[in-house]
Formats: structure tokens, C-alpha cells, sequence
């Protein structure tokens, strides 16, 4: 018998509910959200496709430092993030610093993060979250182990973490998802499906015509949503925040997005890999584009208040900007500080021969 | 006081740390109702909980991923990785994770993690069980690495691993297992770490040992007295961070010193050990420092482990060329 990949791929239609135009396609998956939450959904994408426009030049000007940008993405990052509560616990990947400032990680503090400075690590009290994770699916199974604690504690809580499309091929990614499905623990896994892992589409990461349908190798739930409609994002991890917190498990999501700028802003030029059809293509997907036809229809959004959303972003910008120029310099003491609760016998030694140093 | 192998010893400690704090949580591959592929974890399913102590799939990755995320939940994970030889599979949540959290974080986030393994050769086991892969654990800043030579040791050692706040890997020779009894304590004691044991007292030559080392540094002390080679013997016990100022003490007593491992000649850390002695005592030498290790090949095949450890006769043997020198 032919087990045909077709047949699991229908598993796996794209769950959407705004169309390009901003139209409702999927009347009973629409969300209750108040006028008010409508309009906060769209002031943080707003604000964070600035946010990422602002990087870039900060980043160019050489006042940011490591930076992946997210435009793009917003209803990806934010529709998820919108549906979780503030006592969930977050492990972003490298592009995932919005969720963690919508999470409560002070805007300067993640321009710490970016120019490297530990102080960009230290996240305030009550904000549940991690330092954005630089080795590709290591958040993947760090979320097992959180969601797992959290269900031995018998906390209504979940465990969220993203991964784009070609952390799906690590080894971790696998484990991550298995490990959660056995335990039945109340972990997201968000795998952001921008069809390029730097240079490499995702067709040359795998062979499955679906990232969601790799849920299946976990036993666990999983579904594909268009990563470019906010609502449908916000609805599907809605959903998955339900079903774990009952105790029914975890559950993958991918979203089909696509980032507009460069993989990093470290060199990567993506005209020698994506075509200008390709981009125009999803620049015509744009997510706020969508959400900001369905506001106005509803009668909810104006340019002045987008306008506003922008002048503020743009002021807070300058102002974090400011603040994480006037945190002290690090110095080796504060480094070695940092390594143990007790210092051991050599570093002691290497703080005393530094404290020397740094007074002098 | 009672007489137990080293394995007993282990498992007293879980049991005491088990008892004493609630968030100590045990968990690998087959520790829970199997009790450990060597019974180091027998009976405390039973007596603690499947809450408490429990089985994972067959993914060291994913476990040492399970410490780290239960970690940050307050937990105080232990858990196991079969043979130590598997570490490969773990060594970025090791290493490139959990070594490093309380830095990434700004010393806000700690990994209280004991991570326990079998190693060590001489019971013919297959292939990737035996090897020493400590000297990987000990280049990495953020982990102390702990290897006991004896049961009351490894049950000191262990209450202590347990109740450090930052990640401790504990390696657990396999030869030393059940090779012989010892007097410990019923109730519960520590043995701090990074403190080295002058096991034999000696003023002509240092031996500095750890693991299965120990006890044949032991041997070829009893020898070379024999000849009238008094051998002062050193236990490191923690291997990162090192007891310099015990071993740098009895170097310049002794102005001899030959260090002893079991991994080959460019792993374990021997060479980090010789570095600190030229450094600190090179005026206090009168012979070269010199190291008994094991030839630079993979490990050895099961039948060829006998001609390819070190044992007591080479460290006798290059004890006294550090005499003769």
C-alpha cells in the first residue's frame, strides 16, 4: 500500500479568516475581540514595523548591533503573542525580540541585546522570558522542560517558543515537539515559515509539503496558518493555549510568512537568492495592509491614529536609544561576577588580577 | 556508619537530597521503574514518585533541554546521561546552555543542574561507554566537574553537586561502581567542591590523580615506598575548578610531581595541571612534571583495554624517572 503524502498534506489546509482585501472568509473562527483589542493589535504592528525600519538605520548608522529584521512578520510575531497571558512563559528565537517587548523587555534593553551588552540579558521582574536563543532549536527543547514545570506546578500556564522554516530540519526541533507530546505538556511551538533560511528556500530544507504536518512525527496537533493575517494567528494560538492548559498537550503551528529585509544585517543581500516577482508578490500579502483595510471598514482606524502610533514609536525609539547609551560599560569584574554564584578558586584569582587592572 | 559500594552511596544521596528538598527531580533513560542501568537510582520511584523521579524517550539532547526548562521553574534538576560517552548528543544544551545562563542572563537566571554519567574503562563495555570526555567539561567556564574516587566521597561530593546552585556535571567511574566497600555515614554530610584530598601524606614526590587514577596512584605509592620513595597522593576529586593551591602546596614540598589520568595524552587535564605547576612552583622542581595517561588513540577495543589503560606500574615507572631525572 502507497502511504501518499497528499493525504497527510490535506491535513494541513492554510486556516485563515482576513483575505488580502481586509474580508472576513472565515465568519465562526472570528475572534470576540473588543474594538479596543482590534485597535491594540494593530498599534503593535504598527509600531513594530517602525521599530524594524528604525533598526535598520540605527543598526547602518552603527548605534544597534546584531539585528534580524522582522518586517514582514508582524502578524506572526504579534498575533501569537497577543493571544498569551502575561504569566506565559517565552522563548524566542534570534528574530523574536517584538514578542519579548510586548511581553514587557524595556525597548532599551533589547538594543542592549542587540549591541551586546549583559544588561540586554537581565529581564525585569514578572516578565517571563528568556534571552533570545542564537543556536537554531535549542529553544525547542528548553520549551519541553518549561512546559513540564509548569504542568508538575499545576499552573495554568504555557510554554511558548518560535522557530523559522529551516530550524524545522534540526534535530532539536524534533525532540522538542517529542518530548512535549509524551509529557503532554502546555507548550506552542511556533515554527515561522518565511521560506528562506538565509539563501536556502524551504523546499531544499524538506521534502513534506507542510511544516505543520511534522506534528504528526510528535503524534501531536498541528496546523498551517497564513502567518500574514493577524487574526488567524491570534485564533490558532488561542486555541493552542486552550487545549494545553486543559491538559490536552502541545501543539505546532506554522505560520507562512516572509520577511522583507535581509536575513541579518550583517551582509546578507537577499537579491542574490529572491526574485523582485517573489517579493512583490508578499509585499502584496502585507499584513497590516489587510488589517488596516478591515479597521477602516469597521469604521475603528484612521491615518491620524496611525499617524500617532508612529510619532510615538518613533519618540520611544529615540528616548531607549538614549537610555542604553547611558548604561556603564561592562568590565571583565562585572563578567567574571556573573559566571557563579561562588567563584571559584581561578576566577577569584582572575578578579583580583582585573580589579587591579580597571583601578588603575 | 555503614559499609556500601560507591553505587549505594550514590543512591543514599539522591535519596537524602530527594527527602530534603521537593524540587529535586531525577529523570533519563530508564532510572525510573528499571531503577538505572546500575541501579543507582533502585527503589526511589517507589518510595519518591513518578512525579519525582522519572523515565524520558532516548534523547540525551532532549533531556539536558528538560534540565534547562525545568530549571527556570524552580526546579533542581539530576539528570542522567547513560554512559558518558553520549554526551555528543548534549553537549550544546551542556555547554553551549546551561554552562552559560546565569551570564546570558546577567546573573539573573540559574541552572542548579547535576548532571550524573558512567564512564571509565576496564569492564569491557561497547564502544563509546568508557571514554573520558572530562577535559571537554572542564575548557567550558559556567560548569564544575566532579569525579569521585570512593563511596564516601561520591555521596559527599553528590549532597553537594545537588545543592550548587550552578551546573555541576558528576561523572561516575564504572570500574568504581562495586569494586569495593567503604565506611559512610547514614546521615547526610558534604564534601566541598573544588577541594582536593590529600589522600597519602609523602615528601619525595606528588602523585595527582582523580577517578579510577586514584586507587592505582594508591598502589604505586605502596611500591615505590617499598623502594623508599615516599609518595604524597592527591585526590583532585573536582577536576573544574582545580585545587591549585593544594597541589601547588604539595609540589613545593615534595619538588617532584607526576599527574595521572586515565584519558589519553592530549584530552582529560593533566596539561592544564603541568601549566599551573611550571607557573606557580617551576623554582620548587627538581624534575620535570611528567604525565601518566593513556596512548592518543580512540578508545580502546573491549579486549585490548588492559595493555592500553594506565595502571600502577606505569605511574611507578614514571615516578621514578621523575627521581631519577
Amino acid at each position: 500500500m502507497k502511504r501518499t503524502n497528499e493525504k497527510v498534506a490535506e491535513q494541513f489546509p492554510t486556516f485563515q479568516i482576513l483575505n488580502e482585501e481586509g474580508k472576513v472568509v472565515n465568519e465562526e473562527k472570528m475572534p470576540k475581540l473588543s474594538d479596543d483589542e482590534f485597535k491594540d493589535l494593530m498599534t503593535r504592528m504598527v509600531y513594530t514595523r517602525i521599530l524594524d525600519q528604525r533598526s535598520i538605520a540605527l543598526n547602518r548608522q552603527g548605534r544597534l548591533g546584531f539585528y534580524a529584521p522582522t518586517a514582514g512578520q508582524e502578524a506572526s510575531q504579534l498575533g501569537s503573542h497577543f493571544a498569551l497571558e502575561k504569566d506565559d512563559y517565552l522563548l524566542p528565537g534570534y528574530r523574536d525580540v517584538p514578542q519579548l517587548i510586548w511581553h514587557g523587555l524595556p525597548l532599551y534593553k533589547a538594543f542592549l541585546w542587540s549591541r551586546g551588552h549583559f544588561a540586554g540579558g537581565q529581564m525585569p521582574e514578572g516578565v517571563h522570558a528568556m534571552v533570545p536563543q542564537i543556536i537554531i532549536g535549542a529553544q525547542y527543547v528548553q520549551t519541553a522542560g518549561v512546559a513540564l514545570g509548569m504542568k508538575k506546578r499545576g499552573e495554568k500556564r504555557v510554554a511558548v517558543t518560535y522557530t523559522g522554516d529551516g530550524g524545522t530540519s534540526q534535530g532539536d526541533f524534533y525532540e522538542g515537539m517529542n518530548f512535549a507530546g509524551a509529557f503532554d505538556a502546555p507548550a506552542i511551538f511556533i515554527a515561522q515559515n518565511n521560506r528562506f533560511a538565509i539563501s536556502t528556500p524551504v523546499e531544499k530544507q524538506t521534502k513534506a509539503e507542510t511544516l505543520a504536518q511534522k506534528a504528526v512525527a510528535a503524534g501531536i496537533e498541528g496546523i498551517q496558518v497564513d502567518g500574514m493575517d493577524v487574526l488567524a494567528v491570534y485564533v490558532a494560538t488561542k486555541e493552542a493555549r486552550e487545549r494545553a492548559i486543559n491538559g490536552e498537550g502541545p501543539t505546532l503551528i506554522e505560520t507562512l510568512t516572509y520577511r522583507y529585509g535581509p536575513h541579518t544585517m550583517a551582509g546578507d543581500d537577499p537579491t542574490r537568492y529572491r526574485t523582485k516577482d517573489l517579493d512583490s508578490e508578499w509585499e502584496q500579502k502585507d499584513p497590516l495592509v489587510r488589517f488596516r483595510k478591515f479597521l477602516e471598514d469597521k469604521g475603528i482606524w484612521s491615518e491620524e491614529e496611525e499617524n500617532e502610533v508612529i510619532e510615538r514609536a518613533k519618540e520611544e525609539i529615540k528616548a531607549a536609544i538614549k537610555e542604553a547609551d547611558g548604561v556603564p560599560k561592562q568590565k571583565v569584574t562585572d563578567l567574571i561576577g556573573n559566571m557563579y554564584e561562588t567563584l571559584p578558586q581561578n576566577l577569584q584569582e582572575q578578579m583580583e588580577e582585573y580589579k587591579a587592572k580597571e583601578s588603575k | 556508619m555503614a559499609q556500601m559500594t560507591m553505587i549505594q552511596a550514590i543512591t543514599d544521596a539522591l535519596r537524602v537530597e530527594l527527602k530534603n528538598d521537593e524540587n529535586v527531580v531525577l529523570f533519563g533513560e530508564d532510572v525510573g521503574k528499571n531503577g538505572g542501568v546500575f541501579r543507582a537510582t533502585e527503589g526511589l520511584q517507589d518510595e519518591f514518585g513518578e512525579d519525582r523521579v522519572f523515565d524520558t524517550p532516548l534523547a540525551e539532547s532532549g533531556i539536558g533541554g528538560l534540565a534547562i526548562g525545568l530549571a527556570t521553574q524552580g526546579f533542581r534538576p539530576v539528570p542522567e546521561i547513560q554512559f558518558f560517552g553520549f554526551v555528543y548528543e548534549v553537549m550544546d544544551s551542556i555547554s553551549g546552555q546551561m554552562a552559560r545562563m546565569r551570564y546570558r542572563s546577567g546573573n539573573t537566571v540559574n541552572m542548579p543542574i547535576t548532571l550524573r554519567s558512567p564512564f571509565g574503562g576496564g569492564v569491557h563495555t561497547p564502544e563509546m561507554h568508557a571514554d573520558s570526555l572530562e577535559g571537554l567539561m572542564a575548557q567550558q567556564p559556567g560548569l564544575k566537574v566532579v569525579i569521585p574516587s570512593n563511596p564516601y566521597d561520591a555521596k559527599g561530593l553528590l549532597i553537594s553537586a545537588i545543592r550548587d546552585n550552578d551546573p555541576v556535571i558528576y561523572l561516575e567511574h564504572m570500574k568504581l561502581y562495586r569494586s569495593f566497600r567503604d565506611e559512610v555515614p547514614e546521615e547526610e554530610y558534604t564534601i566541598e567542591l573544588g577541594k582536593a584530598n590529600v589522600k597519602r601524606e609523602g615528601t619525595d614526590i606528588t602523585l595527582i590523580a582523580y577517578g579510577a587514577m586514584v586507587q592505582a596512584s594508591m598502589k604505586a605509592a605502596e611500591e615505590l615506598e617499598k623502594n623508599g620513595v615516599s609518595a604524597e597522593v592527591i585526590d583532585l576529586r573536582t577536576i573544574a575548578p582545580l585545587d591549585v593551591e593544594t597541589i601547588v602546596e604539595s609540589v613545593k614540598k615534595t619538588g617532584r610531581a607526576v599527574v595521572v589520568q586515565e584519558a589519553q595524552r592530549v584530552a582529560g587535564i593533566a596539561s592544564q595541571i603541568v601549566a599551573e605547576i611550571q607557573e606557580r612552583a617551576i623554582l620548587h622542581l627538581e624534575a620535570p612534571v611528567l604525565r601518566v595517561t593513556a596512548p592518543d588513540t580512540v578508545y580502546s577495543f573491549p579486549q585490548a583495554e588492559e595493555v592500553w589503560l594506565p595502571n600502577h606500574k606505569d605511574i611507578v615507572n614514571k615516578a621514578n624517572e621523575a627521581m631519577n631525572y
